[in-house]
């Protein structure tokens, strides 16, 4: 029973065109990112905000090259894990899906269950764009690619692992926020502006940036293990394994708080 | 007939009781209020009846009766404030693999515009545990199979409608409950839609099917169960809810005294009477034109005024279903074996509004 939910929800996923709409976007979003930060990050004259020079070991160059899925494509397996519950509730297929399966816990589960599975195919084809991409110039231009070294690739692992946590909090978070509008912008909104207003602002102080740390977007990045925004030194982060629990539980917190509320409703 | 006991027993209170309650639906004191306070809406209240297999039984009711909140709490989509809905002696969310048990169409959007018809039915089909295949046979049962392969975003409301039946169908149920199948069917596929759901219910299935409109259904249905203001107003086979629908007959003439004679002759039921000077003017009940005419003839009286009045099945049902107030300067309904309209006056004051039940 349990796995036919999962079956269904995998089903409702990629029945429709969003999936994959979304998945090349990011896959090419990630290419150019990747190709471009590799260029730039190995010429060596980046400089922060405050105008600090930085000094970067190659290392750290690579990282940021492979990993930059997780620090700005985090954005599309949030989205397509938000957009599960609002779609069923905006198309009355929620009606249908609670006939099929009346335990809503069950729903829930199996929700998380399906888009976990489609984030990490986003971590995935995201990660490995950024790869490919972020690699293939570090080649032509003459760098060291790092592609031989076991920490490289535990790297890019974790950023396929912070990518699929990402469909699972958005997936959590959507099943507190049914209206589709109002869960894209405020995925929208918090990604694009308020984290990162917000790490920068509180990066100033030092308690400020302890609590940055556990903001979700440096969660996830903690989870890849470092990547654009600590290699320039604006935040520090959690180790992986903390960031992951952060991550984890914000999912649960969020699943919940959507279980009591929205999962509790009359379905009229 | 209002002294008749309270509503209880379902459509078919002729027929045996219930050996096995498989495929019986029931609903027992059910009551659903929506919001508290002032502002609450008495969708459903206090309401009780029974749906029997075999039958194709039609659940009617004008728009905010309480139909599709009652369907919902049946289904587990919305928590009754207080009574139960039971499948087959079972909560909905009680029943094993319930899409085995009980087909249900609510509404005819739901579905997803961007995925094509048989995409629509392989989402569900894993939980209701049929192969996909059972999608085409499903598609091919409701004339869809030619278009299987489309989005259903390009679908009329008649082929959404086919859809939504044929998702009901894919885990073949002995209980079908369906929200106004018919609507945006064309006439031809109000027929094919009828047949199917005889067929359905000659293979021993419990069919309900709601609608706002009697005569929509009337030529489909063994049963009716007929809600108003959340409330059941009458519930028996059609044929005793055709007998509900008497002949009435207006008669007028100038010489009252030969007019009180000729009705007091023949033992007519009045209806309603008048007086207007010398002239007289009465309703009759169950008595066609034609006889008073003939008797009139025969007892040379005239007559300025003749008038035959068939209550049709669907004027009984606005009679039925009309608000409290308007239903008490109505003549009660003739006694019939079918159970008693709830008295009216303890119907809520405050008409459900259509937000109560969408």
């Amino acid at each position: 029973m349990t796995r036919a939910a999962l079956v269904a929800e995998y089903r409702k996923l990629v029945t429709t065109r969003l999936w994959w709409i979304l998945l090349a976007v990011m896959a090419a979003y990630m290419a150019l990112m990747a190709a471009g930060l590799g260029w730039s990050l190995s010429q060596g004259d980046v400089s922060t905000g405050t105008g600090d020079e930085l000094v970067l070991t190659p290392d750290d160059v690579v990282r940021s090259v492979y990993t930059v899925a997780v620090s700005l494509g985090y954005v599309f397996p949030l989205l397509v894990g938000a957009l599960a519950f609002s779609a069923e509730f905006r198309h009355k297929t929620i009606t249908p899906t609670l006939l099929a399966e009346p335990s809503r816990t069950r729903v829930l589960l199996a929700k998380l269950g399906a888009n976990g599975a489609v984030g990490l195919l986003f971590g995935a084809v995201g990660t490995l764009a950024a790869v490919v991409a972020g690699g293939g110039v570090l080649a032509a231009i003459g760098e060291e690619t790092f592609l031989g070294s076991a920490a490289t690739w535990r790297s890019i692992g974790l950023s396929v692992l912070a990518l699929a946590l990402w469909a699972l909090l958005g997936t959590a978070l959507g099943s507190v926020m049914t209206n589709q509008v109002a869960v894209i912008v405020v995925v929208l909104a918090f990604t694009q502006f308020v984290e990162p207003i917000a790490r920068v602002v509180l990066s100033m102080t030092s308690w400020g940036s302890r609590v940055a740390a556990f903001l979700p977007g440096a969660a996830g990045e903690a989870v890849s293990g470092g990547s654009l925004y600590s290699a320039t030194g604006m935040t520090s982060l959690l180790s992986w394994w903390q960031g992951l629990l952060v991550l984890l539980v914000y999912v649960v917190v969020l699943s919940a708080i959507g279980r009591v509320t929205t999962l509790r409703r009359d379905i009229t | 007939m209002s002294q008749a006991p309270p509503p209880t027993p379902g459509p078919s209170t002729a027929g045996p009781p219930a050996q096995h309650t498989d495929g019986v639906v029931r609903v027992e004191h059910l009551t659903k209020t929506f919001g508290s306070g002032p502002g609450a809406v008495h969708a459903v209240h206090d309401l009780s009846f029974e749906v029997r297999p075999g039958r194709v039984t039609g659940f009617l009711g004008p728009n905010g009766a309480g139909k599709t909140t009652t369907l919902r709490m049946l289904l587990g989509l919305v928590a009754p404030t207080s009574g139960t809905a039971t499948i087959g002696g079972r909560r909905y969310d009680q029943i094993e693999r319930p899409a085995h048990v009980v087909g249900a169409a609510l509404e005819a959007a739901s579905f997803h515009p961007g995925r094509t018809a048989r995409d629509h039915l392989r989402v569900y089909a894993p939980q209701v545990g049929v192969p996909d295949s059972r999608a085409d046979e499903v598609l091919a049962l409701v004339g869809l199979a030619e278009v299987a392969k489309r989005r259903v975003g390009g679908f009329s409301l008649g082929m959404r409608q086919r859809l939504a039946l044929a998702t009901t169908l894919l885990g073949d149920p002995p209980v079908l409950l369906l929200d106004e199948p018919a609507n945006g069917l064309d006439p031809e596929g109000i027929a094919w839609l009828r047949g199917l759901l005889r067929a359905l219910a000659r293979e021993g299935r419990t069919v309900l099917v709601s609608s706002h409109v009697l005569s929509e259904v009337e030529q489909t249905v063994d049963d009716v169960v007929i809600i108003a203001r959340g409330q059941l107003v009458h519930a028996s086979s059609l044929p005793d809810l055709a007998r509900l629908a008497r002949p009435r007959v207006s008669v007028v003439s100038p010489d009252a005294a030969a007019l009180d004679a000729l009705v007091a002759a023949h033992g007519w039921t009045v209806g309603a009477s008048g007086r207007d000077g010398d002239a007289a003017s009465y309703e009759l009940l169950d008595v066609s034109a034609a006889q008073v005419g003939a008797a009139a003839f025969g007892g040379r009286v005239e007559l300025h005024r003749l008038a035959g009045q068939d209550v049709g099945l669907e004027d009984l049902f606005l009679q039925l279903t009309a608000a409290p107030a308007q239903q008490t300067s109505a003549e009660a309904p003739a006694p019939g074996p079918g159970p008693a309209p709830v008295p009216s006056s303890t119907a809520p004051q405050t008409d459900a509004p259509a937000g109560g039940e969408r």
